[in-house]
């Protein structure tokens, strides 16, 4: 090798290794900078005097705002979990039901058609999905079932279900396509119909692959802002009545942040929020990780 | 002929080709031919991978299909359970019958035609389960749930694949813990087990080590009591050892069917006896 070229090799390696670096190192202050805002919770006595671990998760209000605030994280605890089990629940059967179509019923013409338009539904920004869900999804819905509260976790699960399929699809999709074509022809070469070999072999063998995407899904879900904010009522009730308004950990943190005494009792308990969102999702996707990678494992073992 | 309750020999019901086809069956059944491929051609979009085949195959042999790579051996094995309807843009002439029956019609009930005809690949491809479900599948997806006796035939079909003293005390484990050549006679297992007649064999041991190689071509030996087996090589050595019957392929092509011993001391054919020597291939 010339001088020259070595050079520009090292260069070029410097570089990339640089980006890669830089990228861990900002995700890695993030972390650091939620985690130092939210410590005056743990440290702090004027804060501590004010909220108490205890009562952030055993209180029933979250009253931030008023002569005497109270800051309990259950009930959008509670409407987190509302928002992302319906989303989950109308976006899993839908994903999976059209990813198991493209990738082993859909003719050419038809899968080609298919899989780049769920993929568009992906490239919706969230505040277009938040408007439709507040101005055309919230009525419809309340026509159908006739309830008080116009805005509530139904709506905003719907719409933000609709913004995780494409995430869901997309992965559970490649999944079933990553299957090899031996076990199909096996199960088929035993006398399979073509249902007992899409549901007795590709499903289970792609199934760590799907339940990644179920659990990227799920991720988006939990921490997806803008649309919840539009279109879920946004009150903090402590209720598990899908009918009802709902507030989200997410949605609370872009509404409240901007009008936050800076330093004071509520200011950590939103990046007490915060951090508490960085770590349900990191696991979330930690969970999906393991999974495709024994799934890797899986198939490697095959060929 | 049976079925109909009319003696074929007087009676006016049938057409001629029809008649003329009775007595075609007969005469195979009396040569034990259990597969006649009668004028069979084959196309890839437009591209003839076979020609004109015109074969038969007897009963409780084995029968090698030999040839150089791309000569259409591997096409016309999977004509035989037609595996070939997987890929897109097939075409098929002619007729292969299995037990006098014609299986290219479209109305050919493919189940039940792979439940005759199993085969077992050239890579090993157990199912990611464990070995137990991999042996039972068969038998499942045809309905059997009566634990007793999918317990008794996988017992027994795991043994007729010579696996059971090495796999018999871990049935639970998966099937991708075995070693190459035991996961090549699970598969055996696993298609033995829905008590085919015909078992195609594609190159089996193509991906083994001589050890489980030899192994395998035992197990042929001793299963053709009970079957007809199919094998396709590109080993002429292990067509000379394993096979009663051999057919040269070429450029799709049968260019010679014969007693394998015939074929391979005695060949008709200049090209044949040109790939045996070695000369090209």
């Amino acid at each position: 090798m010339k001088r020259g070229e070595r050079i520009t090799n090292s260069i070029l390696e410097g570089g990339l290794k640089l980006s890669a670096l830089l990228a861990i190192f900002l995700i890695f202050l993030i972390f650091i900078f939620i985690f130092k805002e939210a410590l005056p919770i743990f440290t702090n006595p004027g804060v501590r005097s004010e909220v108490d671990l205890r009562d952030l998760f055993a209180s029933s209000v979250w009253q931030p705002v008023s002569d005497h605030p109270r800051f309990s994280l259950l009930p959008l605890f509670l409407g987190t979990l509302k928002l992302s089990l319906i989303a989950i629940l109308f976006a899993t059967p839908l994903a999976l039901g059209a990813a198991i179509f493209t990738a082993e019923f859909a003719p050419r013409a038809l899968k080609e058609t298919i899989k780049p338009g769920i993929e568009i539904l992906a490239g919706i920004p969230s505040v277009v999905m938040g408007a439709f869900a507040l101005l055309t999804l919230a009525s419809v819905l309340q026509g159908i079932f006739g309830w008080t509260m116009r805005l509530n976790a139904v709506n905003a699960g719907i719409a933000l279900g609709l913004a995780i399929v494409p995430t869901i699809y997309s992965v559970a999709d490649d999944a079933l396509r990553a299957v090899p074509g031996s076990f199909r022809e096996a199960a088929y070469a035993l006398g399979s119909r073509r249902n007992q070999a899409i549901f007795r072999v590709i499903i289970p063998v792609a199934l760590p692959g799907i339940f990644a995407g179920f659990m990227l899904g799920l991720g988006r879900a939990i921490g997806e802002t803008m649309i919840v904010l539009l279109a879920s009522g946004n009150a903090a009730i402590l209720s598990l009545d899908p009918a009802l308004s709902t507030r989200s950990f997410s949605a609370t943190i872009a509404a409240e942040l901007g009008e936050v005494v800076f330093g004071s009792t509520h200011y950590a308990v939103l990046f007490f929020i915060g951090a508490l969102l960085f770590v349900i999702t990191f696991i979330i996707n930690l969970i999906a990780n393991l999974v495709v990678e024994r799934f890797k494992v899986r198939l490697a073992g095959v060929a | 002929m049976e079925d109909k309750g009319i003696n074929p020999w007087v009676s006016t019901e049938y057409s001629q080709p029809e008649y003329v086809r009775m007595i075609e069956n007969i005469h195979a059944l009396n040569e034990n031919l259990i597969v006649r491929v009668e004028d069979f051609s084959l196309f890839y979009g437009d591209k003839p991978a076979l020609k004109r085949i015109n074969l038969s195959i007897k009963k409780n042999r084995v029968t090698a299909i030999i040839g150089p790579s791309g000569c259409g051996k591997s096409t016309l094995l999977r004509a035989f359970n037609r595996m070939n309807d997987l890929i897109p843009n097939v075409r098929i002439e002619g007729r292969i019958l299995i037990d006098g029956e014609d299986i290219c019609k479209k109305d050919t009930d493919l189940v039940a035609l792979r439940r005759k005809v199993g085969m077992v690949f050239q890579k090993p491809n157990p199912f990611p389960m464990s070995i137990y479900e991999n042996v039972a599948f068969g038998l499942k997806i045809a309905g059997e749930k009566d634990r007793a006796r999918l317990d008794q035939l996988v017992e027994k079909s795991l043994r007729q694949a010579a696996l059971w003293d090495e796999a018999g005390d871990i049935l639970d484990r998966s099937a991708l813990t075995l070693s190459g050549g035991q996961q090549q006679r699970l598969c055996l297992a696993r298609a033995l087990v829905i008590e085919p007649e015909i078992i195609l064999m594609d190159e089996p041991a193509s991906a083994l080590d001589p050890i489980s190689t030899a192994k395998l071509e035992a197990l042929i030996y001793s299963l053709k009591k009970d079957y007809t087996i199919v094998i396709v090589t590109h080993n002429m050595q292990q067509a000379a050892r394993v096979a009663d019957y051999t057919a040269f392929l070429l450029l799709g092509e049968l260019v010679e069917y014969d007693e394998t011993r015939k074929i391979f001391t005695n060949p008709t054919d200049k090209r044949t006896e040109d790939y045996i020597t070695g000369r090209f291939g």
